[in-house]
């Protein structure tokens, strides 16, 4: 099977349990597992292969330019890991299918760990360092919905926040350290950075990647001062917690020193890291663990110290060390999550899992205490069981490494975590298991269901085989440690075996054990003393630290952000008056090359009334129709600029859309006040002048710079030029840009007009439904209601000239691709048409009329343009690619048919369908129910017939 | 004509920036209005003034004037008008639900408590509830 369908099995198997949790439990977990051990097999028939030493490998190119391929590879590591992956998975998913309860929702449980299986398999099948960011930071997402799962429990989701903000700052940090080791390797395919040994650990880049790396790894893993979150996960439902907590999550971090075992490791700064986070993070973890009255606690503390016990042997740098950290992590796997599930069972069927209320469990539940006892002895390293091997060469490599000169230290520390390591194993053992039986259970417990003690019990077996019989996992891990050490080393000729003879470590094992044997009869005065001591608490500090950090981030966003808006826009505008300054003294001006255009009169009558228009308008601006008038003077005045200025299409265009500006800004007005009042200070008032003004001479002085030169660089115009014909099939080149050389943002653009109508309709909506309805229902009008509401005049002018502006919209249509004209302008010319109508004759007596709603026609107009730009797709073109040919009809000349025209059709229907939705959504704020409306053609009042009574 | 078209736009500017911080809804919208105009002649202006030469392909004219500008202005325009309504409605929903049409909500906050210590500013207040 392609590594590719390996890894994405479980993703695509992710979508499978939601859709089945419908057929009932039974039908979930079985489909759930049947992902699992789909991927298994397949992972299982590269098996041959990676056990010959080769490497499987599997790559598309994605971006090659920026060095992202998808590139997967699977060596003796990646095997192990992704075999533990799925291995335990399937038990995991088994016994989840007996541990959730009906309350539960299993479908979206199953989901969630599909998901983490398949990044987590990704992680470990990388060859993209890259690749391996995205599904490490995948891990993290779907292990904050694992943990943060029963979302009615508020430990649940703080320490699913804690986890995610501690591991994402660690990706955070990682993706920087990876950044900073690709471009020290000059690739980044992990293959090829693993061969590069030299090159790395000689770059400037060494050291920041290192620690940016190590950050990512040790808050991965749990490793001190990170460690505080892996217990809070423990709020997680317990296959979350002996998943991603003991098995499989919390070591990818350690994969990863693994993984770039050979690229980093051996230099000083490794070494004094990773060993001495390791080993504080070991002995730590043990004494905390020992201390703990939550079952799952005690194992999380015993975790995170396992995983510095790991961590540690990493760090050593030395073969025989990776070598043991192998060997502890196969060992690690199997007797912890083998412990977490026996944990959980006890929590399932006692109702608790605080050691005081347990004891003597071994009669009430014999197979799973014989389990637990098994997985705890593993993990104390007692002899027979897997974990006294690894541990032993552990403390066989701890009794060789010298760590700041001190040769006594390293052994000490070692020796005082095995200490407490077998002291909360036996308490473990003994304050749950062991004792008198009680009868205060808060629920009578009894040895649950096959599908519940099958998986911890099959890996208690594999516990005491490997404990037995060390020669079983000698060839598979000194395999991956080949893999780990990649050739930087040769895999020690060690033989596993029970008896070494009286090696250090041997004695250091039996101190190990009888000193834990010790603390456990000292442990209630030990307690009291531990209850006693002050320590600190790591969620307060943490909670303390985020709390610092939103008040901090709120005190800058109140500071900046509050609430005034003139305040940013003046914060704004100087802003942009500084950058420009800048600009303006450290530039250089070209000189001159454009003569100036002579002044003619006219052009000067229409500069007088535009520059008086606007100054009025800042004096007069609080009367607000006054206001508005001297906008439509502007803005006509910009029109025949553009006019006069050789360019009829905007001409066109901005006098259209001033009508309707003003139509629609007149609506508004309606329900507004008609005067603003005097409110800012004088002083304010003359701040906002000088800026204005500043930015005024800015941008006059910025315009006359560019308009006196000519282009610094060539223009694309001309090649529009000359293609506009030939290529779009029109003489109007800027209406061939918008529907051909640029369509694409047309077609973007009348998307946007659309969503702008809706907005407003949806506004709308939102309003006349709610508590302003009232209002404007008994709202006063402000001015008086003129007499006749539908003057005849304007009735019958307007009603005669809507079939002419039809056409002349029509015509203004086609003719836009040769002549000035177009969707735009047509569009806006309909919809002014239109707007008349329902000024004249009333909104009702419009609305009647109008049969297709605007949304309609938005939707119509952007769905044909759209399908003609697919069109082009048809023909193997790119979308919007335009075609064009000439059509003779019978007394017709004969005319072009361009597939732009089509297109110019949906731009048509857009902005008709935006412009009327629009000032309809404003008018109807005007309308009140029980308005009557009138029947005639042409009315004055309809209240005033009843009056007379039909006279 | 350079100078007549640069001055316009200084002038547009400058009216539009001082419209737009003042402290009403109402004249903000215009100040956004000018500021509009301003920068579509701005960017219509950078293809150059050229007087006579529409970009209308004709058998014996040789040279036009830039017709990029043009269609990027022309689609501004249309997409300005959008926005410009969004804005107003907008400005509107919040004047019709709150019965008050400042943009700053600090000028809110002085307002109201102005408006509480104010009592002959109640005393009208109820009386057009009355009404």
């Amino acid at each position: 099977m392609s590594l590719f369908i390996i890894a994405l099995l479980p993703f695509l198997g992710a979508l499978l349990p939601g859709l089945l949790i419908q057929a009932g439990r039974r039908a979930c977990g079985m489909t759930t597992l049947f992902v699992t051990l789909a991927a298994l097999v397949g992972l299982i028939t590269h098996l041959p292969a990676v056990w010959a030493g080769e490497t499987v490998t599997a790559s598309v190119e994605w971006l090659p330019a920026l060095g992202l391929n998808v590139t997967l590879f699977l060596d003796g590591l990646g095997m192990m890991f992704a075999m533990l992956i799925l291995g335990i998975g399937a038990l995991v998913i088994i016994y989840a299918r007996y541990y959730l309860t009906r309350d539960d929702n299993m479908g979206e449980f199953y989901t969630y760990l599909l998901l983490f299986q398949g990044a987590m398999v990704g992680i470990v099948l990388s060859n993209n360092i890259l690749l391996l960011l995205i599904f490490w930071e995948l891990t993290s997402l779907s292990s904050f919905l694992l943990i943060g799962f029963w979302k009615h429990l508020p430990e649940g989701r703080q320490g699913a926040r804690m986890a995610l903000t501690v591991t994402g700052m660690g990706g955070l940090a990682l993706i920087g350290g990876m950044l900073l080791l690709g471009s020290a390797a000059g690739t980044y395919e992990i293959t090829e950075i693993l061969a590069r040994r030299d090159v790395i650990q000689a770059s400037p880049y060494y050291v920041p990647a290192l620690l940016l790396i190590l950050l990512g790894c040790f808050t991965k893993s749990a490793q001190f001062p990170f460690h505080f979150w892996l217990p809070h996960a423990m709020a997680a439902p317990t296959p979350v917690s002996s998943y991603l907590h003991s098995a499989t999550m919390v070591k990818a971090g350690i994969f990863l020193m693994a993984r770039l075992w050979p690229a980093l490791s051996g230099t000083e700064e490794w070494v004094w890291i990773v060993t001495s986070a390791g080993l504080v993070t070991m002995v730590l973890g043990a004494v905390i663990g020992l201390f703990k009255h939550d079952l799952k606690a005690l194992l999380a503390f015993s975790t995170v110290s396992h995983l510095g016990l790991i961590t540690m042997l990493l760090g050593t740098g030395t073969a025989y060390g990776a070598m043991a950290a192998i060997f502890h992590i196969l060992n690690h796997a199997a007797f912890k999550c083998s412990l977490f599930m026996t944990a959980g069972i006890v929590d399932h069927e006692a109702h608790t899992r605080d050691i005081r209320r347990l004891g003597g469990l071994r009669h009430l539940m014999p197979i799973t205490a014989t389990i637990a006892i098994v997985g705890a002895l593993a993990m104390a390293g007692i002899p027979l069981f897997n974990g006294f091997l690894s541990k032993e060469m552990f403390l066989e490599e701890a009794s060789h490494t010298v760590l700041f000169g001190a040769d006594w230290l390293v052994p000490a520390l070692a020796t005082l975590g095995a200490i407490f390591s077998a002291a909360y194993s036996f308490r473990f053992i003994a304050h749950a298991f062991l004792g008198k039986t009680r009868d205060d259970y808060p629920h009578k417990p009894h040895d649950p269901n096959f599908g519940m003690w099958g998986p911890p019990a099959f890996l208690g077996l594999i516990v005491v085989a490997v404990g037995c019989l060390p020669v079983l996992a000698e060839p598979v891990v000194k395999l991956v440690t080949a893999s780990v050490l990649g050739g930087v080393a040769e895999v020690p000729e060690v033989h596993f075996a029970l008896w070494h003879g009286v090696t250090p470590a041997l004695i250091m094992s039996i101190i190990a054990t009888i000193g834990g044997l010790v603390l456990l009869a000292l442990f209630a005065p030990l307690l009291k003393g531990w209850d006693a001591a002050p320590r600190p608490e790591a969620k307060q500090l943490f909670d303390a630290l985020i709390n610092a950090c939103a008040r901090g981030a709120e005190g800058v966003t109140q500071g900046m952000h509050n609430g005034s808006f003139s305040r940013y826009a003046s914060v704004f505008t100087v802003t942009v008056l500084l950058v420009a300054a800048h600009a303006w003294f450290t530039g250089t001006l070209g000189p001159v090359t454009r003569d100036m255009l002579p002044i003619q009169p006219l052009p000067l009558a229409g500069w007088i009334l535009i520059v008086s228009a606007t100054g009025l308008i800042v004096f007069l601006h609080r009367n607000r129709l006054a206001a508005l008038i001297l906008m439509g003077v502007i803005g006509t005045m910009v029109s025949i600029a553009f006019n006069y200025l050789s360019a009829p299409d905007l001409a066109l265009t901005q006098i259209s859309v001033e009508v309707v500006t003003i139509i629609l800004l007149l609506l508004a007005l309606n329900f507004l006040p008609n005067t603003t009042p005097i409110e800012s200070p004088v002083s304010r008032r003359v701040r906002d002048a000088v800026l204005a003004v500043v930015a005024g001479l800015g941008t006059a002085g910025l315009t006359y710079a560019i308009l006196r030169r000519d282009f610094s660089m060539g223009t694309i115009s001309d090649y529009m030029l000359e293609n506009s014909y030939d290529g779009g099939g029109g003489t109007n080149v800027v209406n061939v840009i918008l529907v051909d050389f640029r369509g694409y943002d047309t077609f973007g653009e009348i998307i946007v007009l659309g969503i702008a109508a809706l907005v407003i309709y949806a506004v709308t909506e939102a309003l006349l439904t709610g508590p302003v309805r009232a209002r404007l229902l008994n709202r006063i009008p402000d001015q008086e209601q003129a007499g006749d509401a539908h003057p005849l005049m304007m009735v019958v002018v307007t009603r005669l000239i809507l079939p002419v502006v039809l056409m002349v919209g029509a015509y203004i249509f086609l003719r836009g691709h040769n002549e000035p004209g177009g969707g735009f302008v047509a569009g806006l010319v309909v919809s002014i048409a239109v707007v008349m109508q329902y000024m004249a004759s009333g909104f009702a007596w419009a609305n009647e009329r109008q049969r297709y709603p605007y949304h309609g026609v938005i939707g119509a107009g952007v769905l044909i343009a759209g399908l003609t730009g697919i069109g082009a797709w048809l023909f193997g073109r790119p979308f919007l690619t335009s075609t064009f040919g000439y059509v003779k009809l019978p007394g017709l000349e004969k005319f072009e048919l361009a597939s732009a025209m089509a297109f110019d059709l949906g731009v048509f229907l857009a902005v008709v369908g935006a412009v009327l939705l629009s000032l309809e959504s404003f008018s109807r704020m005007a309308r009140r129910s029980g308005t009557e409306t009138s029947e005639h053609a042409m009315d004055i009042d309809p209240s005033r017939e009843t009056e007379t009574g039909g006279a | 004509m350079e100078f007549l078209i640069a001055t316009t736009i200084g002038v547009l500017t400058a009216a539009g920036i001082y419209m737009v911080l003042r402290l009403r809804t109402f004249p903000v919208i215009i100040g956004t209005s000018l500021l509009t105009y301003a920068v579509n002649l701005f960017l219509f202006a950078s293809g150059r003034l050229v007087i006579n030469q529409p970009p209308i392909l004709r058998d014996d004219v040789t040279s036009y004037t830039d017709p990029l500008p043009q269609a990027l202005v022309l689609t501004a325009i249309v997409i300005s008008f959008g926005m410009t309504a969004v804005v107003v409605m907008i400005a509107l929903a919040s004047y019709l639900s709150a019965n008050d049409d400042h943009v700053d909500e600090a000028g809110k906050l002085a307002e109201e408590r102005h408006a509480g210590e104010d009592p002959d500013r109640q005393q009208g207040d109820e009386k057009e509830s009355r009404a």
